[in-house]
């Protein structure tokens, strides 16, 4: 596969993960937000935040048409629809007392147990993996030759799962 | 009695060559279109007989007949190929024998003959192509084996030729996927293909003939059915999957057909499932089959690895024969095969499904019984036989598991058909009688006296069965033959005099088929002064002799209630028409005809003829394959004592019903005051009447005390680990005082009957709250469980 | 750069999704929260694929948006279904399975 490399100076990646600690930091707070916010469409737009900074990620990855496809098809179609959704549903724009379930401590529990075990199995398994100094661009090229090639048989099989998801979708929502 | 002793010197390549130089007919190699018609005929009807409204049996009796004919062809072609063999064998054998007078008489003095192992079926008559064939890891052995330590063909110059040389199995396969490679790298070739030899071919024809003939009656039996063509749709089935599995090349391929056999036997079964106890009857014999497949399972893995990587029977034959399987692994893997074959062919403690079996239409009893289900595992014990041979050490020993279970079948069969009042229930413990029969020649080394016993079976039984069937279309689809039946010998004579041909096949009165088949197994236990054989069987001999006596009994028993005295029923009984009736009357032929196929040497006229004609075509004989095997001499005083046994006890029994009925038409056998009055009798009656209690052993005490075991292991745990876990000390201080106080009452019987349906229902009311609906916590429960797990994963790796 | 930093990244991300899944009874938000996971997912993916120089990880997290478009409109159909006939979203109340 052909990547385009180009090497990166020490400031360079000592921007690179500065951009990267911000980006991650920010995430991170909003996605808290967004799990605990008592306002559905505040959510809505934390979650917006959430996914424009794995953009980011992707980007600092090489990973050009996946950022790109996270944003129009992520902040573009799904997060829309997610707010539609809401309108829909409940058509109010304001805080909400009970969006949450009594026994927080039990997902909470369940959550950072989790995080804890992640967190063991990854610092014993990656410790001193770095990824190769030199900037790697994974750009489109490369990808369109991957899907229409190697990964052909998935990407057929992927098409025919969003056509019965659109169907599926119709049949379940319709009014009759 | 060896054979190998006889081999001074290695014989020369020259008569090998001479062997191979018959060909193969090419017939052989089409036997595939046999089951494959079977099989488009149900896709046939399945997607055509509806849509286009062709009735069923237009597109399901060619079909079958096409396969009758095919199989009897392939049939010819196999007889003549035999005699080819022989032929090619005969001269060089005899030449060679003869230089060896003293071993002659030897072998005569034994009064027997023998049959041995030869040369290896292996590779010359395999079609497989590729390069990695799966035997070549173990073939030098049989090579060697074979040609140096017994040479084909040296059986021919006992008693005047008895003996017999058969050619190899036909093996036709193709590669069907690769398993990890060449078997050095430890994988394999799975195989699949058709294998003809004496074995399947007679299993083919008679398995085409009852079918067609089966096909033929349903037309009239179930013509107005609301499910017809569903109904002719699963009989093809039914006769594709019993075709594929009696010509399947590899083990894996039988267990295929085995478990279609099972589902289609299932769906057939329970062809009225609206009815509560058909489809629980349909239910049970799926189920206890389960049972005993999973002793296929083990025991086909086992061979599997036993005989180096592979599935080939041909292969695991040799192996077993050669000794290359060490007689332990044998042993093993001949039980595991032995708890299926006691599921499927109805041997006694699993026999229980088969009688239920009866919930299904009547001429699917008869496919059932006669050709397809039951004799399944019969077929098995043969296809593997060298398996069970070594494996139980058949020769010379005075028990083995085969033929206790099969003596033990037999008689316990018999006797449990003493009480039924229905007449198909009679008939299938007859059937479950008479495979017991067949496992127990098996079991004491007569292999052609089993499968022709097989044979004569399956055409006497379907006789009698579609007798039932017209008796009961007669009699307003009743079975009952102590309610609706009795006095019937005259408005339906056809059936009545069938019937009475097929009891007496059954009953094995001479000259009808069942005598001469039961005659050879009754010989080859070798207990019998005279009669030599494998090993001296006295047990299963006794068994034997009881079973002949009560079969002439309970079909004495059944002839009278359905034809004699005073007709009990209630509609105005007819005669069947002829689509019932002429297959009746050509099973009926068959019955009285086709034992003269084995006859002994010995007898005059049909001796020279037909002696041991079958054996010669379907026992392999003079190859690798297969053990050697010594054969029982037939005894003229046995068959008169066997035979004057089965007189008697039908005579008793006549007088019996006669005395019985002539004081009140009405009587049963509750009523007599002869099993009335004695205790030990009627004590005897009730075990019958009930079954040995089996069913009870099974759904009371085995399920019902396991589920009490489950319910109250699960309210230990509730109580003391789950409240005790979430509640106050209090409560789970109190549940565990409650679950000590529940042990301790347990003393007596009420209180475990009672602690364990409290117990059910208690951990019931528990186990509820945990089933709340609510997907948060169940989402929560996954995920948690998910983290422990991955957590104890981290940990232990 | 440290995969590490972007594997850290991705199960803080997860583990906030798993909270949110399981905490949120409104059926939009727990629509979100699993949104929130499988950005978590790609995230790993993409990293691996980069770590590894392979384009099959970007390929494989392409696949995966593909997929989560499929399971946002089927989940909020269901959604939407449930509102028409309970007149809520809740899915704490959504309790039929409830044996």
């Amino acid at each position: 596969m052909t990547l385009l490399l180009a090497e990166l100076s020490q400031t360079e990646v000592w921007v690179t993960n500065s951009f990267f600690l911000a980006i991650a930091l920010v995430s991170i707070f909003a996605a808290l937000k967004m799990v605990t916010t008592d306002n559905v469409v505040h959510a809505a737009l934390y979650l917006l935040v959430v996914l424009a900074s794995v953009a980011a990620v992707y980007i600092i990855l090489g990973a050009e048409f996946a950022a790109a496809t996270q944003v129009l098809v992520y902040i573009g179609a799904i997060l829309v629809l997610l707010l539609f959704g809401v309108m829909l549903t409940r058509a109010r724009i304001g805080s909400e007392s009970d969006l949450d379930h009594d026994q927080k401590w039990i997902g909470a529990m369940v959550a950072v147990i989790m995080a804890a075990v992640m967190g063991y199995s990854l610092w014993e398994g990656f410790e001193d993996a770095k990824l190769p100094d030199d900037r790697i661009v994974q750009g489109v090229e490369p990808v369109a030759d991957t899907i229409f090639s190697t990964y052909i048989v998935p990407f057929e099989a992927i098409s025919v799962l969003l056509l019965a998801a659109l169907i599926g979708a119709v049949v379940v929502a319709r009014r009759d | 009695m060896s054979l190998s002793s006889l081999s001074t010197s290695s014989l020369s390549s020259g008569q090998l060559l001479a062997a191979e130089a018959v060909s193969v007919p090419g017939i052989f190699n089409m036997v595939w279109l046999i089951p494959a018609i079977m099989a488009g005929s149900f896709l046939a009807i399945l997607f055509l007989s509806k849509r286009f409204r062709i009735p069923a049996h237009f597109i399901g009796i060619p079909a079958v007949v096409a396969c009758f004919v095919l199989a009897l062809g392939v049939a010819g072609s196999w007889i003549s190929y035999v005699g080819d063999v022989a032929d090619s064998h005969g001269g060089d054998a005899l030449a060679f024998v003869d230089g060896d007078s003293a071993d002659e008489v030897a072998l005569a003095e034994s009064g027997g003959h023998s049959s041995g192992p030869g040369e290896s079926c292996l590779e010359d008559e395999s079609h497989s192509d590729g390069d990695d064939h799966s035997d070549d890891g173990d073939h030098s052995d049989e090579e060697s084996f074979g040609t140096v330590d017994a040479p084909p063909a040296l059986s021919f110059a006992e008693e005047g030729g008895e003996g017999h040389v058969s050619p190899c199995p036909i093996v036709n396969q193709v590669t069907w996927f690769n398993n990890g490679g060449t078997v050095a790298e430890g994988g394999s070739d799975i195989q699949i293909g058709t294998m003809v030899d004496g074995q399947s071919v007679m299993l083919l024809v008679v398995v085409t003939f009852i079918s067609m003939l089966v096909h033929i009656f349903s037309t009239d039996y179930v013509k107005d059915d609301r499910r017809y063509t569903h109904y002719f749709a699963f009989l093809s089935l039914f006769t594709a999957s019993m075709l594929f599995y009696v010509l399947s090349s590899s083990t894996l391929q039988m267990i295929v057909g085995w478990e279609l056999v099972g589902v289609c036997s299932f769906a057939l079964i329970g062809h009225w499932w609206e009815e509560k106890p058909n489809s629980d009857a349909a239910l049970k014999a799926f189920l206890t089959n389960r049972v005993g497949d999973i002793g296929l399972l083990i025991g086909m893995i086992i061979l599997y690895f036993a005989a180096g990587r592979t599935f080939d029977i041909r292969a695991i034959n040799e192996a077993a024969t050669s000794g290359a399987i060490s007689e332990n692994t044998l042993l093993v893997a001949a039980l595991c095969l032995m708890a299926a074959v006691m599921s499927k062919s109805g041997q006694f403690v699993l026999h229980t499904w088969l009688p239920d079996a009866m919930a299904g239409p009547t001429p699917v009893s008869a496919l059932i019984h006669a050709a397809t289900m039951v004799v399944a595992g019969v077929y098995l014990i043969g296809r593997l036989y060298p398996v069970f041979y070594i494996g139980f050490d058949i020769a010379g020993s005075t028990i083995n598991p085969l033929a206790l279970v099969g003596g033990i079948t037999c008689v316990g069969g018999g006797m449990l058909a003493f009480v039924q009042r229905d007449i198909k229930k009679v008939l299938a413990y007859s059937t479950v009688s008479q495979l017991g029969y067949m496992v127990l020649a098996l079991g004491v080394g007569a292999y052609t006296a089993g499968m022709f016993h097989l044979f004569t079976h399956a055409i006497f039984k379907a006789c009698l069965f579609l007798g039932a069937g017209s008796l009961s279309h007669a009699c307003h689809h009743s079975f009952d033959m102590k309610a609706d039946m009795g006095g019937l010998r005259k408005v339906m004579p056809k059936t009545f005099w069938t019937f009475i041909i097929g009891s007496g096949a059954l009953a094995g009165l001479p000259p009808l088929a069942g005598f001469w088949s039961k005659d050879e197994i009754l010989v080859g236990a070798g207990v019998w002064p005279g009669t030599g054989g494998n090993g001296t069987y006295y047990i299963p001999f006794l068994f034997g002799m009881m079973t002949a006596a009560m079969t002439a009994a309970y079909m004495t028993r059944v002839i009278y209630l359905t034809f004699f005295g005073k007709y009990r029923g209630h509609v105005t009984p007819h005669e069947s028409g002829p689509r019932i009736t002429v297959p009746l009357i050509i099973l009926a032929v068959g019955a009285v005809f086709v034992g003269f196929l084995n006859v002994p040497k010995q007898l005059p006229i049909l001796g020279s003829r037909f002696g041991l004609w079958f054996e010669e075509m379907v026992e392999p004989a003079g190859i690798a394959t297969f053990p050697t095997i010594d054969h029982g001499k037939p005894s003229f005083s046995l068959a008169i004592v066997a035979t004057l046994l089965a007189v008697g006890a039908g005579a008793l029994v006549w007088t019996y019903y006669s005395r019985l009925y002539a004081k009140d038409s009405a009587a049963t056998e509750y009523t007599d005051s002869f099993v009335a009055n004695n205790r030990l009798i009627r004590a005897g009656h009730t075990l019958l009447v009930e079954k040995y209690y089996l069913d009870h052993l099974y759904t009371g005490a085995i399920a019902g005390s396991t589920k009490g075991w489950v319910a109250q292991t699960a309210q230990w745990f509730n109580k003391n680990v789950l409240d005790g876990f979430i509640n106050t000390v209090g409560t789970g201080t109190a549940g565990f005082g409650r679950f000590i106080y529940r042990y301790i009452d347990q003393g007596t019987i009420d209180g475990a009957v009672n602690g364990a349906g409290l117990g059910a229902s208690e951990s019931g009311q528990i186990l509820r709250k945990v089933q709340s609906g609510r997907i948060r916590q169940y989402a929560t429960l996954m995920f948690g469980a998910a983290t422990v797990l991955a957590a104890v994963f981290i940990i232990a790796v | 750069m440290w995969l590490n930093q972007f594997l850290f990244f991705a199960a803080i991300l997860f583990c906030i999704g798993v909270y949110g899944v399981l905490t949120r009874k409104n059926g939009v938000l727990v629509l979100m929260s699993i949104e929130l996971i499988l950005n978590a997912v790609n995230i790993n993916l993409v990293a691996f694929g980069a770590y590894n120089q392979d384009i099959g990880g970007q390929v494989f997290a392409l696949f995966i948006i593909a997929v989560a478009a499929a399971e946002v409109g089927v989940g909020l159909a269901i959604v939407l279904l449930i509102y028409r006939n309970r007149r809520s979203i809740d899915v704490a109340e959504a309790d039929l399975l409830q044996g």
